[in-house]
């Protein structure tokens, strides 16, 4: 046996990653991996697979994608939340050791922000935004494949970490030293930094591309004042990524060169300071917070309407505090931190300014409501989402202005009142909406509805899972349980509480598996959507069929007033999104292409090669991004011809030619 | 892919924006631009935090080389000029005259380069190294980071002369071409700051 292969076994599976739990996890992984290849061979899909999928430019099926990426990540948080609250159930539990503990808070919270919500959010970025303001596609077709595949590559590069090498084990927040090589040396905090630097570069670019898909691509008429809120909260979400995504880069590209490179940027020697990076960090991680929740208010502006077939109440108030807000975010970073000790005057300011945005927030609140108001409601899944995040953000919204009283602070601040605080808002904001949304959207993205019925199991499991679980978080933060705690002795009095709250994450994950079987049962029962309007919308993509053909339009339709689709219907002028044969002209789409897939690719092996500081597969991987990069310089080809009659062809099919 | 390009007389915007596809390209170029500005506003950052933490090593006056920071700045001021100039002429369809000033404008971002490889090494070489101190660490890369943008720009200019020789101006060469003098401009701006606060205030402060 040659010298390395001790060396390189040793490195890849220390016993960190040979704890019964990452076992069964290699097995889980083989076995699935083995089973899709398998089905593929015998399928034959391969090829298909590269073509349709892996290549395709299309939004709507980069869409799909991340939707899938993002169901498997919230199974791989889920799980991760599920082996914390076990181990909390009773006192002195001790299913999973102190450092696999830490471990799996890490990889929960970095997983649930970065490779779970942002990911959803994007999938309905990509399912919606271009339907819903008349577009044929997004500004950038290529480079939002290239978002998907950064992301892609990155969130497999930072789970391969719980396997091959070691998980981070820092905190999703990985503030140094306990992120200093001198007392991190394993490859841990490197998987951490690499792959969310590849997967950021990603979502800086997805916010570019959006903001000019809105700034400049919308229907003729439709001013920004006409545009569905949801667009309105998509440009505010992509601005904030275009704000916030930079000096994470750079906290996240500074701390690598501290780990790899020796620089003494967060070192405790050397004049290094590491409150520096807790500055730049949450400099993004606030704004961050906003860019997971504006979505939402977003995908609620839509959904309420629909539901209670009104419009939208005080649109203008809403654009304005959803403006409000994006602008505020950025002066309430230090809230993060009150304990640093800035001294009273930046604290109060800080203190303050978060206060300040309860104000827009409670707008909207109030503005939801008075949508419903006199409305006739239909309590599908969507809406009772809807429902269920008023209360529950509003508790998280609350205990948010208390914990942004400064010495109020200073008692609750890392304790589990803190944890109860952050989820309220993340489950009961983000969440909700992205699920309200996704029910919502579901038959636009793939032609069926979701079971209602099945869909109810699924929303209460989870809605009231959520309140078991948090409610007694907020107690057990008030009787001074601190946050990343690993077990805890009988006698503290914080047992029962623990009990409860784990019985509820249980809940949670029951209703995540009534989730995927709702998905999975209704592909094959669920209700077709023949019309392409299931739900008597009122925005343009209720107008095309479901799913919207590869073009989108087969002629832009021209928008005169807010609710296009809804006045169109109402105005009884639906035939209006009927072409006549000779208005349909031969289009350039975008076309395929395999460039992003090996750009991703090119930056994983990179970030591998990194991790372990091998610099030859750094290297190896650094020339297959500047070859990919090269490649995008010199391919002119990036469009295709469809000719008029292939339009006329599919549009007849769909029953939407006139005669 | 060939795109029909207007005739001269035709236009009234100019070639680069003359194509709503490009001209929504060039819109997306300004926005990278925003996130590049904020990488550099955060690196500029820790450099302002940890330049008063410099603990008298190394010494700000034999360690800041005006000379050859004021040597820098002229040619990159100057290379700005050029690329203004190749822009002016691609204006105009005169792709001769286009390529000798972009041609120029690479010599005087590679001399640049050299220039700022030279003092970074002889730094290194006197015993400054970035492991020492997180003012090093904050130096070096502010000032590494704008000579890794002004080396990249150089390589993508190589590969927009090669595009233009193989396929002369279309509408989208030139849409490459305007936004690679905006990266040129750009870096030019950055470069001020890093002239005036680092080499500047470093000396005088």
């Amino acid at each position: 046996m040659p010298a390395f292969v001790p060396y390189l076994l040793h490195t890849l599976f220390p016993p960190t990653v040979l704890r019964p739990t990452e076992i069964g996890a290699d097995v889980l992984i083989v076995a699935t991996g083995v089973i899709i290849v398998t089905v593929l061979t015998r399928q034959k899909k391969w090829g298909w697979l590269w073509r349709e999928w892996l290549t395709t430019v299309d939004h709507k099926r980069i869409a799909v994608m991340y939707l899938i990426a993002a169901i498997a990540m919230l199974f791989r948080g889920g799980v991760d939340a599920l082996m914390m609250r076990t181990n909390l159930a009773l006192p002195s539990v001790h299913f999973i050791s102190a450092e696999e503990y830490n471990e799996v808070f890490t990889t929960h919270g970095t997983i649930m922000i970065f490779f779970m919500a942002m990911p959803l959010i994007f999938a309905l970025f990509n399912a919606v935004i271009p339907l819903m303001i008349g577009a044929r596609d997004v500004a950038f077709p290529r480079l939002n494949a290239v978002s998907f595949w950064l992301f892609a590559f990155g969130a497999l590069l930072f789970n391969i970490s719980f396997v091959v090498g070691g998980s981070p084990n820092a905190g999703w927040t990985a503030y140094p030293p306990l992120t200093e090589l001198a007392f991190n040396p394993g490859p841990g905090e490197n998987y951490y930094f690499l792959a969310l630097f590849i997967s950021g570069i990603g979502t800086t670019i997805t916010g570019i591309n959006f903001l000019v898909t809105i700034l400049r691509m919308r229907a003729p008429g439709m001013t920004l004042m006409r545009m569905p809120l949801f667009a309105w909260t998509t440009l505010c979400t992509s601005a904030l990524i275009l704000f916030a995504f930079p000096p994470l880069t750079v906290a996240l590209g500074t701390s690598l060169l501290d780990r790899l490179f020796h620089a003494s940027f967060y070192t405790l020697g050397h004049g290094g300071m590491p409150m520096m990076y807790v500055n730049l960090f949450w400099l993004f991680g606030h704004p961050e917070v906003y860019i997971v929740v504006l979505p939402a208010f977003g995908i609620f502006s839509e959904v309420v309407p629909t539901f209670s077939r009104k419009p939208l109440f005080g649109y203008t108030a809403m654009v304005v505090s959803v403006v409000a807000i994006m602008v505020l975010s950025y002066g309430t970073w230090v809230h993060h931190f009150f304990t640093m000790g800035a001294g009273p005057s930046v604290n109060v300011f800080f203190g303050l300014s978060t206060m300040l945005i309860a104000i827009p927030t409670g707008v909207k609140i109030f503005n939801w409501i008075f949508t419903m108001w006199g409305g006739r409601i239909r309590l599908t899944v969507p809406m009772l989402y809807q429902l269920a995040f008023i209360p529950t953000f509003v508790v998280g919204g609350a205990t948010g202005v208390l914990l942004a009283t400064v010495p109020v602070d200073y008692q609750l601040h890392n304790t589990y009142f803190l944890v109860a605080h952050f989820h309220n808002t993340l489950i009961g904001g983000t969440v909700f909406g992205l699920l309200s949304g996704l029910y919502y959207w579901w038959p636009k993205m793939f032609g069926y509805k979701l079971d209602e019925r099945q869909g109810k199991w699924a929303f209460w499991l989870f809605f009231l899972g959520f309140w078991v679980t948090f409610g007694p978080q907020y107690l057990l933060g008030l009787e001074g349980m601190t946050r990343r705690l690993w077990t805890y002795p009988l006698g503290l009095g914080w047992h029962a509480l623990n009990l409860i709250s784990t019985i509820g994450a249980y809940g949670m994950g029951a209703g995540f598996v009534v989730l995927v079987y709702n998905v999975v049962w209704s592909m094959q029962h669920g209700e077709r959507d023949l019309t392409g309007d299931p739900w008597d919308g009122r925005t343009l993509e209720w107008s095309l069929p479901s799913p919207a053909p590869e073009y989108n339009f087969a002629r832009i339709p021209v928008v005169t007033e807010r609710d296009a689709w809804w006045a169109m219907k109402a105005r009884g002028e639906t035939t209006a999104v009927r072409v006549r044969p000779d208005e349909i002209s031969a289009l350039e789409l975008p076309r395929n292409s395999a460039m992003p897939f090996f750009l991703g690719l090119g930056f994983f092996v990179l970030g591998f090669g990194l991790t372990f500081r091998w610099w030859w597969i750094a290297g190896l991987g650094l020339a297959g991004i500047l070859g990919a990069m090269l490649w995008a310089g010199f391919d002119y080809e990036d469009r295709k011809h469809v000719h008029a009659e292939e339009i006329r062809r599919i549009e007849a099919a769909l029953g939407r030619l006139e005669a | 892919m060939s795109q029909a390009w207007p005739e001269m007389e035709e236009q009234t915007l100019p070639a680069e924006f003359a194509h709503e596809e490009e001209s929504i390209k060039i819109t997306g170029f300004w926005m990278f631009l925003v996130t590049d500005v904020l990488i550099f506003a955060s690196l500029f950052s820790l450099y302002a935090v940890y330049a008063g933490r410099m603990g008298g090593e190394p010494n700000p006056a034999t360690f800041f080389h005006l000379g050859p920071a004021l040597a820098e700045t002229l040619l990159l001021l100057t290379s700005s000029f050029t690329v203004g100039l190749a822009i002016w002429f691609m204006r105009r369809r005169q792709v001769g005259a286009m390529t000798a000033w972009l041609v120029a404008t690479l010599v005087l971002g590679a001399t640049f380069v050299a220039i700022e490889a030279r003092e970074f090494l002889g730094d290194i070489q006197s015993g400054y190294t970035w492991h020492q101190s997180a003012f090093l660490s904050a130096f070096f890369t502010l000032v590494g980071t704008h000579g890794a943008h002004v080396t990249f720009g150089i390589l993508m200019a190589l590969t927009l002369l090669i595009q233009v020789a193989r396929r002369g101006l279309t509408p989208v060469t030139a849409r490459k071409l305007y936004t690679f003098s905006l990266y040129w401009h750009f870096l030019d701006v950055v470069w001020i700051f890093i002239y005036s606060v680092v080499y500047l205030g470093g000396r005088l402060g």
